[in-house]
């Protein structure tokens, strides 16, 4: 027994260290965590998966093994127990119970054998009647049924654990551990690619895979991922993705999704046709196929790309999941497309009347350089709108755990994001710069002869390095001036700026058709704009003119042949615990014997469990036993 | 004698079951079916088979839980007339919460949960003083304050299930979706199981202790509702929307409300255990219940707990594999719950097949509240699974 209770422990503690310790994972995630050392000593333990570690599966095969014998040794004694009446007590042995109670009654005992057993047939009790020396016995039980739960239990326990082991992946441990089959882990190839040795035959008895499948397509195959990789494994028919549906809440959460399938199986003469959805799952067979997900099945996009170095935009077509090769001045970058969201709800803006607003749609991007390294971006299609004036929202992150932070384009006259790449382009134009710049010289106080370059130089750090640049530029030229005269000197380097900018966006002659404070509020968010970017770090800025959204369906299939025995266990386990814990077993007896011509009834009872709970029953027996003998 | 061989079995053989039952055990149970049938024939087209099945389930519950714990009858009576008081004065409107002096000071869900928790604090402060005091009149009083209490809580629950629906019908749903709505029918559930006992043991002494770990749920449900806005309706995500949801969650609460109870009588134990020793006089060995009483009372706790987490665990088991594609996944809640039963395992063996009792048992079922709280709390708390709804 110790081994029962030392068993149920361990697995316990087991059980712990992959709740810990998140399984599964991509190994450099661990070698990061753990650095190198740590990271082999882990795997070699099986930390990273666990569950289907050797050690773990032998702690489980022990408590399956040990849990067969307990109830092999207990069985038939709880079974004898339960047709035993105990009919071999004596009136002694019956006094010595806790619970007790005597009469004398004056009628023979032949007379009280037939209501007394009947007193006890109708509380539920079974009885046996036993002639005993002058008198007799009569010995009644219920609950007998405690014992059966004890079995049920303790045999739910073993069926649970074998349907478990069909539906585990052993079998495929074994093929993996003989060399049979290899985990494939790279990344990011096509299902066709992953070589003979990475895939699963048809005739696997049990697996649990995912898939993404795009509306309108199709799949034989699903993904079993493992460890720091995955297998491909074929299934015995085709699932096609018919259409793929969601619906969203208010606040922009998913209502619900749900998937036309047909599935084609060679050995059914037509395809079954079903509709699935989060808790409605497909089951055909030993499989079933679930809702589990949606991602972007390969949206179309068209983009506009406006170099940030200058030149005219670019039209662009790419699909989402797609890699483009690009050029800029700073090298070859390469375009990931990698998602498309149709909706973005946000919080409305206070006084708006609603709760929650969608912006429209946005795409996601990641942009690589030569070197590997990548920036993150999230575009927005249309416009926002912030104060009663429209931006044009791009957020930029270099790392997945920041949040992005945004740039904010000012729509221009014609709503579009050309007026503001005007704008840049003139700002990056040296020519234009130094044209601006003399135009306020010019403009300026006679005497100020340096007011010129000094405009130059304060447009082209600006042009360059943005706020954090001319800021520094600044801060280096007043470090020779006494500190009194600081403020008010920095003061008028800004202004000068603020002109030469001024200068040089009147010079564009941007404004159509706009008055002259839409035109000053442009102004204004365009240079914050423009003194932002160089911290925007893309070369290009990529405007979603047009798109065609496609959508994949996630599905999760599944092969489980063990399941009916499994839930077999489950409502065994169920009714034993209940059954031992509520329905305990309950003795009782009845002594009679004959004395002076009355009759000695002696009353005693005794139950496995809940004594306290027994005790207050079996008061409720003696008083009912009292009060209709008084009567007699 | 008078009476014949024939009669006399008869009277032997008088069934004890309905000789004990009064009229009000009548009323009830016709009360309670009368019930369930006036849903049945109003919404029973719109139902499904599973609702249906559950509602005929729970008349029955209801009906022999209350012939079998007749204080409960009153409670439910009571909470079954305010709830529909408060879905009659809402009507269709949200907005009457505002206007409405009852909605808005009584009867609103959130009003309702403020309710029960000044009362539970109040509850405490009772059985305390009538702990130490010895006050039999105290000890009434908190008994009172702790029914109030947790009748508050079951109408929150009830009032914001309807509020969920008048947000939008799509919003609406049963208020066992977040932590917010668990702790509350945490603090219910063990509120319940307290006078339970108390009232099966006649002893009021544990109330003090098991309102130590109602207040610290109520502290806890305190900080969600002011520094996490925790008490906000929010819409479910699509693997929630299950009727699994509405058994597999009580269920569980009902473990997780039992273990507690258990780990408190053990706290409660080891007090007494010890004040024997040194301190016989005082209010530790003479106001606890007898040492054997709550050793029963522990075991009892422990089974009723084992028991509905295996059921709360095998359910979850079944919702899994309609909603995430596999019955079992060796998520952290998944697996916390099977440590919780296998602990619990554990202790039943060493009581019963090596006969262990008190003073080591009152220590592990203390220590095993350390484990029922991480599976509770602790894996929303540091682990991330697919269990990712109840979030912190
Ligand atoms: C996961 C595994 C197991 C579970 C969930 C389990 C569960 C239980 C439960 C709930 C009880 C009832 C305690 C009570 O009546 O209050 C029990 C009793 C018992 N178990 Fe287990 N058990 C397990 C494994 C084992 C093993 C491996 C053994 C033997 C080596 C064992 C032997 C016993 C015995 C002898 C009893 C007492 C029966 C009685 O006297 O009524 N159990 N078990």
């Amino acid at each position: 027994m110790n081994l029962a209770i030392t068993l149920l422990v361990a697995l316990a503690v087991s059980s712990v260290v992959g709740t810990v310790l998140q399984q599964n994972k991509a190994y450099e995630s661990y070698i990061i965590k753990f650095g190198p050392f740590w990271f082999e000593v882990y795997k070699a333990l099986g930390l990273y998966d666990v569950y289907s570690a050797g050690w773990f599966v032998f702690v489980l095969g022990f408590l399956l093994v040990s849990t067969s014998l307990c109830v092999y040794r207990n069985a038939p004694g709880f079974v004898r127990e339960m047709r035993d009446f105990r009919l071999q007590h004596s009136a002694r042995s019956l006094r010595a119970f806790a619970q007790h109670g005597e009469w004398a009654v004056a009628l023979n005992a032949e007379a009280l054998i037939a209501p007394l057993e009947n007193y006890l047939r109708a509380r539920g009790f079974r009885v046996r009647i036993k002639p005993q020396g002058a008198g007799l016995l009569l010995a009644g039980m219920k609950g007998a049924a405690n014992r059966v739960g004890y079995i049920l239990t303790h045999v739910a326990v073993v069926v649970i654990c074998i349907g478990g082991l069909l539906d585990g992946n052993l079998p495929l441990k074994i093929k993996e551990w003989r060399g049979e089959v290899r985990l494939e882990t790279k990344p990011g190839i096509l299902i066709a690619d992953v070589p003979q040795e990475s895939r699963l035959p048809v005739s696997n008895p049990s697996y649990r895979g995912g898939i993404n499948i795009p509306e309108g397509a199709s799949t034989r195959d699903v993904i079993l991922r493992l460890r720091d990789g995955y297998f491909v494994q074929a299934l015995p028919f085709e699932i096609a993705v018919k259409d793929f549906r969601i619906e969203f809440y208010d606040n922009g959460q998913p209502k619900s999704f749900e998937s036309d399938l047909v599935l084609i199986d060679p050995e059914r003469e037509e395809p079954l046709v079903q509709t699935i959805s989060v808790n409605r799952p497909l089951l055909y067979k030993n499989f079933a196929i679930y809702q589990s997900s949606f991602t972007d099945g390969g949206s179309r996009l068209s983009l506009r790309a406006w170099p940030l170095g200058g030149g005219a935009a670019m039209s662009m077509e790419g699909v989402v999941g797609g890699n483009y090769k690009l050029t800029s001045p700073e090298g070859a970058l390469s375009l990931e497309l990698t998602d498309f969201r149709l909706h973005n709800v946000k919080t409305a803006p206070p006084g708006s009347g609603k709760k929650f607003a969608d912006i429209g749609p946005s795409f996601i991007f990641k942009l690589r350089n030569e070197r590997g390294e990548a920036l993150e971006f999230e575009n927005y299609m249309l416009p926002l709108n912030l104060d009663g004036r429209g931006f044009y929202m791009s957020g930029v992150r270099s790392n997945e755990n920041l949040p992005f932070s945004p740039l904010r384009i000012p729509v221009d006259a014609q709503g579009g994001v050309a007026g503001f790449m005007r704008f840049h382009a003139a700002l990056r134009d040296p020519a234009q710069r130094v044209k601006a710049a003399q135009q306020v010289a010019s403009a300026g106080p006679a005497g100020a002869s340096t007011l010129g370059e000094t405009a130059a130089e304060l447009l082209e750090r600006f042009a360059a390095g943005g706020f954090a640049a001319t800021q520094e530029y600044i801060r280096t030229k007043l470090a020779s001036l006494p500190s009194e005269q600081r403020e008010q000197v920095a003061r008028a380097y800004i202004t000068l700026l603020q002109n030469s900018l001024y200068t040089l966006y009147m010079n564009l002659d941007l404004a159509q058709a706009t008055d002259a404070g839409k035109q000053q509020q442009f102004f204004q968010d365009a240079v914050d704009a423009l003194g932002a970017l160089p911290e925007y770090g893309a070369p290009f800025y990529f405007e979603l003119a047009d798109f065609n959204q496609l959508q994949a369906s996630g599905l999760q299939i599944t092969r489980t042949p063990g399941k009916g025995i499994v839930y077999l266990g489950f409502g065994m386990i169920v009714i034993g615990v209940f059954v031992m814990f509520y329905l305990p077993q309950r003795r009782v007896w009845l002594a009679l014997s004959e004395e002076g011509g009355q009759t000695r009834v002696l009353l005693a009872g005794a139950s496995n469990r809940d004594p306290l709970g027994f005790a207050r029953e079996f008061e409720l027996l003696r008083d009912g036993l009292t009060e209709r003998l008084q009567r007699l | 004698m008078s009476t014949s061989q024939e009669t006399l079995i008869k009277d032997f053989g008088k069934p004890s079951f309905f000789g004990t039952l009064t009229l009000f055990d009548w009323v009830w149970a016709a009360l309670a079916l009368s019930g369930a049938g006036y849903v049945l024939y109003r919404y029973g087209a719109v139902m499904e088979a599973y609702e249906t099945g559950i509602l005929i389930g729970a008349a029955a519950l209801v009906v022999a839980t209350g012939c079998y714990w007749k204080p409960l009858r009153v409670f439910a009576l009571a909470v079954a007339a305010l709830s529909l008081s408060s879905v009659w004065l809402y009507g269709t409107q949200l907005a009457n919460a505002e206007t409405n002096f009852f909605l808005q000071y009584l009867l609103a869900s959130q009003s309702a949960v403020m309710w029960m928790s000044a009362l539970f604090i109040l509850a405490t402060f009772a059985y305390f003083i009538s702990l130490f005091a010895r006050s039999d009149y105290a000890g009434q009083i908190a008994t009172a304050l702790t029914w109030s209490a947790a009748a508050s809580g079951l109408i929150g629950l009830l009032v914001r299930w309807r509020e969920s629906y008048l947000i939008h019908p799509d919003v609406g749903h049963i208020p066992v979706s977040n932590l917010y709505e668990v702790f509350i029918l945490f603090m219910l559930i063990t509120s319940l199981l307290y006078l339970y006992y108390e009232g099966r043991y006649k002893t009021r002494a544990l109330g003090a202790f098991v309102m130590l770990v109602i207040s610290a749920a109520l502290a806890f449900l305190l900080w969600l509702t002011f520094a996490r806005t925790g008490g906000d309706i929010q819409p479910l995500v699509p693997a929630l929307k299950s009727y699994w949801m509405k058994i597999h969650v009580p269920a569980n609460f009902i473990g997780y409300g039992s273990f507690s109870l258990a780990a408190t009588v053990g706290i409660a134990y080891l007090l007494r255990e010890r004040a024997e020793r040194v301190n016989p006089q005082g209010v530790f060995a003479t106001r606890l219940p007898s040492l054997e009483i709550m050793d029963n009372l522990m075991y009892r706790a422990i089974t009723l707990g084992f028991g509905f987490f295996t059921l709360a665990t095998v359910l979850g088991a079944l919702w899994a594999a309609e909603a995430w594609g596999g019955y079992w996944s060796w998520d952290p809640k998944e697996t916390w719950a099977l440590i919780v039963l296998l602990n619990n395992a554990a202790w039943l063996h060493f009581r019963f097949t090596k006969g262990w009792r008190g003073t080591p048992m009152a220590w592990w079922a203390v220590g095993g509240l350390l484990v029922t709280t991480f599976a509770f709390l602790g894996v929303n708390m540091f682990l991330s699974g697919l269990h990712s709804y109840g979030k912190l």
